[in-house]
């Protein structure tokens, strides 16, 4: 019996002596390709290109990011990543891991992640950051293409600042979910939802206050100050589109522009 | 072990101020996103299966005997809103002195002497139900029908709803209530071999962000 792909895409940033960043690892795999593009003077910009449509079930896909020391590293992706049934059925694992050495930033900021009808894929998001490091993470969901039903999606995000766990939580949604997941206290009907966190030390002398974004219409995001130096934004909209708009007003407000 | 502690610890007319929230009920009427009984029992299978699984999972946990402290800094963790966090912190303060009184133990006294301020709720109710000598499952359950039994009855009054049907919701949560404990107890079990990572971390957005949405309104009925 065979399994989906399993893949494993690397990407190491560290300072080139010259001002600017230097990728002494960028290693693509399977479906999972990686291009430098342009980036700033003082940053490496990469992009995840999908070589493949995916992930499919039974696919195993993990991606690893670390910004060492003093590194500047900006990670996106050329398009949405769709996750899709696959013909041997299962569920398909998604698994990023960042790390952001002291001095360094890391932008993570794929474009959104789509639930395709009938697929079942767990994502699972680890960033840890150390010291000084800056890390500015967004990710978004979108439950079902136009028109259809959610897939199953299960996520869990996980964000560790020296060691101490600053943020935890997993959503599931979709068939099969524990019951309530699109109701009154969840999801409310929304088909699209987002995450937007910043790590920074420079919250723990200047805190955030929470604040709000959009509208009953338009979808509505809140920024709240977690406990320790880092902010989440959490923005629930009717569409993708929609669902951007209020991740870029909040990531304004918060000096990330992701 | 004793079955009578449980129900004076999850009484609603124990001294622990839970009347005074609402559990997200009160946003999610306001938004107009409860508006029958057939929207609150949607509203509180949610909550049960994403916060309260959560708050199961803490109470099992601190129950155990998982270090409170390590407790708490996890509930902080899986709680991104200050207004619920702040909310969570008071309801652990005000359940401390209750617990206290009903059942002193020296861990309780550790615990109010390390959070002045008050421990996140769930983590004082799994130390309150180990002082009562009560299970890990106890207190999951305690904690599971607590996070749906709040918002029924505030909306009970927001939408001067049949109180029998609310109290049907709750009924019909019943076997729903008992799997959220039963994994609640068993991720407790797995935290105590592998640390507070192994606790449930399942999130409801519309809570978190309805929360900072009502901290912000200015006239209140309850609390959070």
């Amino acid at each position: 019996m065979s399994a989906g792909v399993t893949a494993h895409a690397r990407v190491r940033a560290r300072p080139d002596g010259r001002g600017g960043t230097a990728l002494p690892v960028l290693q693509g795999d399977g479906p999972l390709a990686l291009r430098r593009v342009r980036g700033t003077p003082d940053e490496a910009g990469v992009l995840l290109v999908g070589a493949m449509s995916g992930p499919l079930g039974g696919d195993r896909l993990t991606v690893t990011a670390t910004a060492g020391p003093g590194a500047r590293l900006r990670i996106g992706s050329a398009a949405a990543t769709l996750a899709l049934p696959g013909q041997r059925g299962g569920p398909a694992e998604y698994g990023v891991s960042l790390a952001v050495g002291p001095g360094a930033r890391l932008v993570w900021a794929p474009e959104q992640l789509i639930s395709a009808s009938g697929s079942d894929l767990r994502v699972t998001t680890r960033a840890e950051v150390e010291g000084d490091g800056r890390l500015v993470l967004r990710e978004e969901q979108i439950l079902g293409r136009t028109g259809e039903p959610a897939g199953t999606l299960t996520s869990r995000l996980t964000v560790r600042h020296d060691g101490r766990t600053l943020l935890d939580q997993e959503l599931a949604c979709g068939p099969g979910a524990p019951g309530g997941w699109d109701g009154p206290a969840v999801l409310g009907g929304r088909r699209a939802l987002g995450q937007l966190v910043v790590v920074d030390t420079a919250f723990a002398d200047k805190p955030f206050e929470p604040a709000l974004f959009g509208s009953a219409e338009t979808g509505s995001a809140a920024l709240t100050p977690l406990a320790g130096p880092a902010v989440l934004v959490t923005a629930l909209a009717p569409d993708a589109r929609l669902l951007r708009r209020l991740l870029d007003e909040a990531g304004a407000a918060l000096g990330a522009g992701a | 072990m004793s079955r009578a502690a449980l129900l004076v610890l999850a009484d609603g007319r124990f001294p622990a101020g839970g009347h005074a929230h609402s559990g997200g009920a009160e946003e999610a009427v306001g938004a107009g996103r409860i508006r029958d009984a057939a929207d609150l029992g949607a509203f509180c299978r949610g909550r049960l299966h994403t916060a309260g699984l959560v708050a199961a999972a803490l109470a099992a946990a601190a129950a155990d005997g998982t270090d409170p402290l390590a407790l708490d800094e996890a509930a902080d963790a899986r709680t991104p809103s200050p207004a619920l966090r702040t909310a969570a912190r008071r309801l652990g303060r005000q359940l401390m002195r209750a617990a206290r009184a009903a059942w002193p133990d020296p861990a309780l006294d550790a615990l109010a002497a390390a959070r002045p301020r008050g421990a996140h709720q769930p983590v004082v109710l799994g130390l309150a139900a180990r002082a009562a000598g009560l299970t890990p499952l106890d207190a999951a359950h305690a904690a599971a029908y607590e996070s749906v039994s709040g918002p029924a009855t505030a909306t009970v009054r927001l939408l001067s709803l049949d109180p029998f049907d609310a109290t049907a919701v709750l009924a019909r949560l019943a076997p729903e209530l008992d799997q959220v404990a039963a994994r609640a107890a068993e991720a407790a079990r797995r935290c105590a071999a592998e640390g507070p990572g192994a606790l449930p971390a399942a999130s409801a957005p519309l809570l978190e962000t309805g929360a900072e949405a009502h901290a912000a309104r200015p006239v209140r009925l309850f609390a959070s």
